[in-house]
């Protein structure tokens, strides 16, 4: 089980997240929706373990047990895999090379020693993903449109089954066969036993990913828990009219 | 020599691949010659050399140049180098061998480490190794000796052909500045290859360069004649282990294509911290002819080479690839000079560099296009990969074109390891130092691929141990 607890994240000094509670589970998807600037972002990156996002205030346990003091490479190690919202480009490494070295990794191998099974896997899984399978022979992430980025990251799931895959917008960029191909990964992902936490804008993305519950985020808090019928909700009538359906007060001008 | 300061910080650094051969064990000399450049020194190199009188001649005209000549002013570490200071003939009490067994176990043991005979056995058609001022050890194959080519010890090849050599031995680089002058006052050792017109040799030579003991000064000349439509790769490789204070070099390398001839010139650079390397390298490219340079510059404390061709000939053709290594605080210069003296030549300098721990990459580069060069074309390309902040990369690419319909182009990048990069890589599961391994690798994989195998093999290594811990995990 994944748990964040209490969360409290600086950027720059500046608090972000304050006080975050959700768990994940083995083989459920955790949905979390919110405005632009309500958190969703920062609280990927932190469980990621990017040193820039500093937690001040409470814990995050994978099992039961810390992870807060591992850096980024040890919490991958035990079964976390995020996928971005914003793609970096890293043109000296090939994405076969990456995917080479990710695998050779894993199996306690040299990362530069050949391994011809893994790119044919990833030929493949492009394919199913709407990728051009020579995909894998490009620099990673030059040139690639939003939509490509999302599906590459969604590849490298695919391909790595990580115990809790944490999607950060697998829907922004893709269009509807997009979210379809990408859907159907985290759904085969989770039924192999991975727990995935997800976020997104749009409720189009319960067409094709069935969450187990959902949560809803503003202004660095979670202030509202649900099920699909949540995200319908907010669809129909926006952010602003749902929040104050709900009751609840939140700042202006972190709503847009 | 003044004592130099950054020698401490220097010989601090213990993760470079000149701790494979440790400390220096100064090899035995039956000569060294040291100290002031005179007429009296030239003339006991030649005359333990038995040369003919000609050679003579010319090494004494080139010690009047020497003298007359002013210090190149782009070379900053010119002040360090007290040349009366130096042993500029070392011959080492060896004999030359023919295998590898005749060579005495304490010296073999550093070209073994280097893994030279087993690369000499699995690639190569012919190898000659320098150890301070001489060859000591020289294998040929037999069937390339069949088919007309010529390949020996330099001072062999001025004794047996001296015609030939006497056509290009420093025509094709008169010396221009102090230190190419220097060098064929005092040039000892290198290989001379001969290939007759229409020979494709399809494995490469290759000469290897050792220098055994610090305040040596080696000056190796190698000489490549490739006649009409003829196809050579050689490859050079140096090393030396750790010296307490430094050691000098300055080669000389001379290439003559003739028509529709390719000469494929590599060289693997590796000389231990403690090495101030110059080299010298020209190639003159007849008519169809093509010139293919490859200088890796991994190891030295400074270095300053500029692998340049003259296009002479119409429709020649260059490529001139450089990649640099600059890891801790040396100062590496790796150029390009490509000369358009004729129509429709073209030049390719591709330029890599790698700096990291405070290190200086330069490219110091010169396209010329000489008036009637027409469409000639020229493009240049560098990128710099900077490891940190510490870490600089200078490009200085000089255009001289007289030739209106000519094309000239650059394109110049540098590129940090960014937070961004790393953080992203390590999110992927890899360490701090595999990601910059990745990076490293993955930045200079164009250009490794165009190395021999075995080479490749040694120059990845190199940059794992340079700029990564590599290898299995736990």
């Amino acid at each position: 089980m994944l748990e964040v607890v209490d969360l409290h994240v600086e950027i720059d000094g500046k608090e972000i997240l304050r006080g975050i509670n959700l768990t994940v589970k083995n083989g459920e998807i955790v949905l979390v929706v919110g405005p632009n600037g309500s958190g969703k972002s920062t609280l990927f990156q932190t469980i990621a373990g990017n040193p820039k996002y500093v937690v001040t205030r409470g814990d995050i346990r994978l099992d039961g047990e810390s992870i807060l003091e591992l850096p980024p490479e040890e919490r991958f190690a035990k079964g976390i895999g995020v996928v971005f919202q914003a793609p970096v480009a890293i043109p000296e490494v090939r994405f076969s090379v990456l995917l080479q070295a990710m695998v050779n990794k894993k199996e306690g191998r040299k990362l530069t020693d050949p391994a011809p099974q893994i790119i044919a896997e990833a030929r493949k899984a492009a394919a199913e993903l709407g990728l051009s399978p020579s995909v894998v022979e490009r620099p990673l992430y030059v040139g690639f449109s939003g939509g490509e980025f999302k599906r590459s990251e969604v590849l490298q799931l695919a391909l790595t089954k990580p115990r809790y895959a944490l999607i950060d917008e697998p829907d922004s960029g893709l269009d509807i066969d997009g979210i379809a191909a990408v859907g159907k990964v985290i759904d085969r992902l989770v039924s192999g036993g991975t727990g995935a936490l997800v976020s997104t804008h749009y409720a189009r993305i319960i067409n094709f990913v069935r969450p187990n519950r959902v949560i809803v985020m503003a202004n660095g808090a979670v202030i509202h828990e649900g099920g699909s019928d949540v995200v319908r909700r907010i669809e129909e009538v926006g952010y602003r009219q749902f929040f104050r359906e709900m009751g609840i007060e939140v700042e202006e001008a972190k709503v847009e | 020599m003044s004592n130099i300061p950054e020698l401490e910080q220097i010989l601090s650094d213990i993760r470079t691949f000149d701790e494979i051969l440790g400390y220096a064990r100064p090899a035995p000399a039956e000569l060294v010659l040291r100290g002031r450049i005179t007429k009296d020194m030239i003339e006991e190199i030649s005359r333990v050399k038995g040369e003919p009188d000609w050679m003579l001649r010319l090494r004494l005209r080139m010690l009047e140049l020497f003298e007359k000549l002013p210090m190149p002013k782009w070379v900053n570490v010119a002040a360090e180098i007290d040349l009366e200071a130096l042993a500029h003939y070392v011959k080492p009490t060896v004999s030359k061998a023919k295998s590898w067994d005749e060579v005495p176990k304490e010296i073999r043991e550093y070209y073994e480490k280097l893994g030279l005979p087993e690369i000499e056995t699995r690639a190569l058609l012919g190898l000659g190794a320098q150890l301070d001022s001489e060859i000591i050890y020289f294998n040929f194959k037999r069937k390339l000796e069949e088919k007309g080519v010529v390949m020996l010890p330099m001072e062999e090849a001025v004794r047996r052909y001296p015609d030939l050599v006497k056509r290009y031995f420093m025509k094709i680089f008169p010396p221009e500045h102090k230190f190419a002058a220097l060098h064929g006052a005092l040039w000892s050792g290198g290989v001379f290859v001969y290939v007759p017109p229409g020979v494709k040799i399809e494995q490469p030579l290759e000469a290897f360069f050792f220098i055994s003991q610090e305040m040596e000064n080696q000056l190796e000349h190698t000489l490549i004649v490739a006649d009409k439509g003829s196809f050579i790769h050689f490859i050079e490789g140096c090393s030396a282990p750790r010296f307490s204070r430094f050691s000098f070099h300055d080669g000389m390398v001379e290439l003559y294509a003739h028509e529709n001839a390719t000469i494929k010139f590599t060289t693997v650079q590796n000389w231990s911290r403690d090495i101030i390397n110059f080299n010298n390298k020209r190639a003159v490219a007849e008519a169809g002819a093509r010139v293919h340079w490859i200088e890796g510059s991994i190891g030295s404390r400074a270095s300053f080479t500029y692998p340049s061709t003259v296009l002479k000939g119409e429709g020649a053709s260059t490529e001139i690839v450089g990649i640099t290594t600059a890891k801790g605080r040396y100062w590496k210069e790796n150029g390009a000079k490509a000369i358009h003296l004729a129509p429709n030549t073209s030049s390719k300098i591709i330029n890599k560099s790698i700096s990291a721990d405070g290190g200086v990459s330069v490219y110091r580069g010169l396209v010329y296009v000489a008036q009637g060069a027409r469409n000639a074309k020229s493009t240049v390309s560098c990128d710099a990969l900077l490891l940190d902040r510490e870490s600089k990369n200078i490009t200085i690419p000089h255009d001289q074109v007289f030739e209106p319909t000519a094309v000239v182009t650059h394109e110049a990048t540098a590129s940090r390891i960014s937070e961004e990069k790393l953080f992203y890589l390590q999110s992927r599961g890899f360490g701090e130092d595999e990601a910059k391994s990745l990076v490293v690798l993955g930045f200079v994989d164009d250009i490794t691929k165009e190395l021999p195998f075995e080479y490749a093999v040694i120059l990845r290594r190199v940059l794992e141990l340079e700029f990564g811990k590599y290898g299995k995990v736990g």
